[in-house]
Order: C-alpha cells, then structure tokens, then sequence
C-alpha cells in the first residue's frame, strides 16, 4: 500500500494534489468509480461542480442526509458516501475542471472555483489515471416563448426542488418527452405546485405499464408503476402524442399553447388549446456532457437517441491519442440513467485498479459487464420509444430563438442556410454565430444541427456524428479569466 | 467547568437552518441555508435579473444547474457570476445587470 504516502504529500503541497486516479464528476458513476479504485488501493482525487456528491440524480441541500426518502437509489448513495469517506478520497467539491493536459505518464487536470466568492482559487491535480463522469444535462428543442422568464430545464426545475427546496412556479406544464418528465411533476404536484398537464410527444407504448419486462430490468417496471400511482394520486392530467407549440407572455411566461401531433410528428394544424400557466419544464431527453472527453481526444459515435457519445470498450476504457489511461462511466457513454452509470462507475475504478497493478475480482467485473449490457439494451429500448418529434421545426416561426445566448433567431438560420449558402452546421455556425455564446452551445447544439439538416434538405434530418461533433468542441470546458490563461504560462 | 454550550451547538440539538436576508437592488430578500441565489430570488417572486444584449429581454434560470450561462448576476460586486450555482449568504449583495459579457469585467 502506498496511499498514504500519497496522501500526506498532497496535503503538503498547497496548490497541487497529486494522487493515483482522478475522478471528474460526483454523481452516481462518479462516486462509484472513486469508491472501488480507493478500495482497490489506488489514491483518488474526487472533483465536482457541486458542493456536495451526488451529482444531479442525488442532488440535495446541505441539511439532508442525501436524496429524500422515497426518492431512487437512496441506499445506494448512503453506501458510496460512506465508502468515500472510510477510504478516505480527497474530495475537490465546488470546482470545475476547465482545462486537462497530458503527458508522457500523468495527466494535469486545472481546477476554478464553480463561482468567484468561493476560495481557494484556482488549484492543479496531477494524475496517472483518469475518470470522466461528466453526467448530461436536459436535450432542448426550441418553441416561440421558451426564452421567457417562467420557462426552464425540467432538470433545473428538479434541481431547484432536490437542492433548495424551492417551487420554480405554481401552475406548471411539463413538457417534452420520456419517463424523466414523470419525477419532475410529480415532485412538483407533491410540493404543492398544480401541474396543468404533462405533454409527452410520444405514444411510449406501455413503458407506464411495462416498462422492459422482456427486457429485465424489474426494478425500471416499479418505477413505472410508481410513477403511474403518482401520477394518479396527484390527479395529473398525462397526454401523450401531445406537445407544446408556443409560451406566451411579455416578461414573464402566462399561458401556453399545446397541440397534438400527427402521425408525421407534426403539430395538428388547428387542433390547440391555450392554458395559463407560470411555469413550463422542458425536457427532451438529455445531452451528455463531452467537453472532458472530447478534450482528451475520445473518439465518439451517435447513439440510438441521436446524442454524440463517447466510445469506450468492455472495461469503460476511452479511445484517446497517448494510449490508456482514460475511462469513462455514466451518460458520457450514452445516456442510461443512474443505475447503470453506478454500474459503469464500478466497472471503470476497478478497471483502473487493474490496469495500475492491483489486484481485482475478474468475476465482479464481469458480473458488471453483463449488468450494463442489460442497462444499455434498455436505455436503446426507451431511446427508440422517445425520439424528438421528427416534425418538429413546424412550431417555430422566423423570430423563435433557436441560439438563447447569441439571440440567434430560426429566420437567422433559414437566412444562412437559404440566402448564403450554409450547406452543413458548422458553416451554419460560423455564418448565423449560433452556440457562439456563453453556453458555448451546450444548450442549442442538438437543435442547431437538426435545424440545419432539415435546412441543407437531409431526409431524414437527423444529424451525424460528423454534424454534432464541431457543435460539441470547446477549447476550454468552462469560461475562465485571461488571469487563468495567462498562469498556464508561468507554471511551466 | 466548562462554559455552558449555546443551545444551537449543544450535543443532540443540531443547528435548526435560520433563514437570513440578503439584498437585490437595494430590496430584502429571504433565503434559507443552501438555497442558491437562484433560488432564492424565484421565492421571492423575482424571474428575471438581467436583460439580453440584443434585445433587452428579461432573462432568469434556464438549465438551473450551471450549463447555460443565462442566469447571471453581480454578487457583491463580482459580474457574471452563476446565480443557480451560487450557495445564498447572509448579507450577500445582488444586482441585476444588462448582460454577461458587455463590460470587460472578466478580463479584470
């Protein structure tokens, strides 16, 4: 055992931790990989945005114990927390990795405080092995509307319920498609708000009723069944084949059109209906967040559910320049869930673990390599039952924002597209600037390069990897100063 | 004999969260331990905190959880800062802007 060694230098070094393995993200692949490369003997550094583990799935304020009774996975979380803590992993809470370099035998990851008022500043880690578990955030498809004030990410709407139990309004639509949707009104309705509807754009097939049982996976069909009783006690109305076509207000959203589709995926022309409401959560599906991946050079792919993912073999080990050494667990592999990212991230510490020379349990690891194959058939399984409505650039007119931070507008983009001659998103992007903001098009880049397929007359229009890819490169993963930049030079 | 342990910290009797105030454009505003200014803003019927650079429009939480920028706001003096991320802090001082970005306060 060397881990102690480790720990005390690092402690000693104000600025610069140094350990084995360093674990980006504390959600559920994120403190399960930290949790078995520790207890398989490796020194773990554990780095995440938020104050606190648990990632955006076991999100929660500092008073609670973790995630609320009831709420998934709960024991799981209890579980790693505590391992976290009996091994010992130095934690680096309230930081964000903005820049990974590496060389011949280690990587050098650069940390910033997640917001100024917070210290110590900036901070460096040093690390043979690397595990990224950068988690996803919600996929979005622009409506007239959704740039008011009222209108939110159903995943900040759960986030501000999970972390500062906060109601983002009293009268909500949800609305967009997949089981995600679910969690989100019912923890609504349960904090007191009135869901007015929840619109999902697909039929889903019985997923309520049964979601996978020829797919065994029990635990998902509870869940669905709890959901559906939810849904029943709290008296909310769910329509499917259903979505929301224009939000309504001047400063703040107060109503919102909602239209049935078509067989086509496309809004019934006519058919509408306008309620009031204060809020509206929107949610289609999730974007994995790949700025990490992509900075170390991983080689990505399409998954079932159009998203640019990261490709990785039996043991989660990413394909990079510079050779192994870098692992990836949960959504950046393709969007699953939190089960099967704690499986993913069980999988890849022991897999670091092994490949630095300790000694592991072949046969858990390949009892994790059969669980997460069932995990990923149905993740394709619900993917395939929730796609974007393939019709559904009909609801945005000329002035619908598609690009929130550039004020890039669907007139823009047709202009660009139709006028200068953008014949793919990349030129898109560099005629019409969406995703050129501070989001860095995080939040646009799916539609951008679905608009532009439908655009540049691809039929179906659904994007490559190719078109995703220029859409999810970003030099660094957050804005940082000059002050920052400019001290990369001084260190070396 | 040691001094008696204020009530608060004494064994057993966790510190119950009190909430404390903060202020947005000069107005009280309640928080409660952990919430994020976000958070806190929205409880106090506030939606929106900057206006965009284009078109003036009024712009609050989106994502809520860090990904896309449109939540910022000054704290104590600070520009730009990510009002979802934010932990609230007795006392902290919140003003609205016009947007991130139209000064060169990230350059400082």
């Amino acid at each position: 055992m060397r881990g102690n060694a480790d720990v005390t230098a690092d402690v000693a070094v104000a600025d610069v931790a140094v350990a084995d393995v360093a674990v980006v993200g504390a959600g559920p692949a994120g403190m399960a990989a930290a949790v078995e490369a520790a207890t398989a003997g490796l020194t773990v550094a554990l780095v995440d945005a938020g104050e606190r583990p648990g990632g955006q799935y076991w999100r929660h304020g500092p008073h609670d114990e973790g995630p609320l009774a009831g709420q998934h996975g709960r024991r799981t979380f209890a579980a790693l927390r505590a391992g976290l803590v009996r091994t010992g992993t130095r934690t680096f809470f309230g930081h964000q990795v903005w820049l990974i370099a590496r060389d011949a035998d280690r990587f050098t990851l650069h940390l910033r405080p997640t917001h100024d008022g917070r210290g110590p500043g900036t901070r460096t880690l040093t690390a043979r092995s690397l595990i990224l578990c950068p988690g996803a955030y919600d996929r979005q498809l622009p409506v007239p509307g959704w740039d008011l004030p009222g209108v939110m990410a159903a995943g900040g709407v759960q986030a501000l319920l999970k972390g500062s139990g906060t109601l983002a309004g009293r009268r909500a639509v949800v609305a967009g498609t997949g089981p995600f949707l679910l969690p989100v009104a019912t923890g609504l309705a349960a904090a007191g708000a009135e869901i007015v509807m929840v619109c999902e754009a697909n039929p889903l097939r019985g997923w309520l009723r049964d979601p996978g049982g020829a797919l065994r996976e029990p635990a998902k069909a509870v869940e669905g069944a709890q959901y559906a009783a939810l849904l029943a006690r709290h008296g909310i109305p769910y329509r499917t084949r259903t979505v929301v076509t224009e939000i309504r207000g001047e400063d703040r959203v107060r109503s919102v059109r909602i239209a049935p589709l078509d067989r086509d995926g496309r809004p019934r022309s006519g058919v509408r209906i306008e309620v009031d409401a204060d809020l509206v959560a929107l949610g289609w599906g999730f974007t994995p967040s790949l700025e990490l991946p992509l900075m170390v050079g991983a080689r990505t792919r399409l998954d079932t559910d159009g998203s640019l993912v990261a490709v990785v073999d039996a043991r989660q080990r990413a394909d990079v320049p510079g050779g192994p050494g870098v692992y990836l667990a949960g959504e950046a592999t393709g969007v699953g869930g939190a089960a099967l990212a704690v499986r993913e991230g069980r999988l890849s510490g022991l897999a670091a673990a092994g490949d630095l020379g300790r000694t592991i349990d072949e046969g858990r690891m390949r009892r994790l390599q059969r669980a997460i194959r069932r995990g990923r058939r149905f993740a394709a399984a619900l993917h395939t039952a929730t796609p974007v409505p393939p019709g559904w650039t009909d609801w945005l007119d000329g002035s619908t924002l598609i690009c929130r931070c550039e004020e890039v507008t669907y007139g823009d983009l047709c202009h660009a597209a139709r006028e200068l001659g953008a014949k793919d998103p990349r030129t898109l992007k560099m005629l019409a600037r969406p995703g050129m903001g501070m989001c860095q098009g995080r939040v646009c880049g799916f539609a951008t390069a679905q608009v532009a397929a439908a655009l540049t007359g691809g039929s179906p229009s659904t994007p490559s990897a190719d078109d995703l890819l220029p859409l999810a490169r970003r030099p660094l993963a957050t804005p940082v100063t000059l002050g920052e930049i400019a001290a990369l030079g001084e260190e070396s | 004999m040691p001094p008696e342990m204020p009530p608060e910290t004494a064994p057993g009797n966790p510190p119950f969260p009190q909430p404390f105030d903060l202020s947005f454009d000069g107005r009280t505003i309640h928080a409660r331990p952990g919430q994020s200014v976000g958070a806190a803003l929205v409880e106090a019927g506030v939606v929106a905190w900057r206006t965009t650079r284009g078109e003036g429009r009024p712009r609050g939480l989106f994502c809520g959880i860090g990904v896309c920028y449109d939540c910022l706001i000054t704290v104590d003096g600070r520009p730009d800062q990510r009002a979802c991320l934010v932990p609230a802090a007795d006392g902290m001082r919140l003003e609205s802007g016009r947007t991130g970005r139209d000064t060169d306060a990230r350059e400082r």
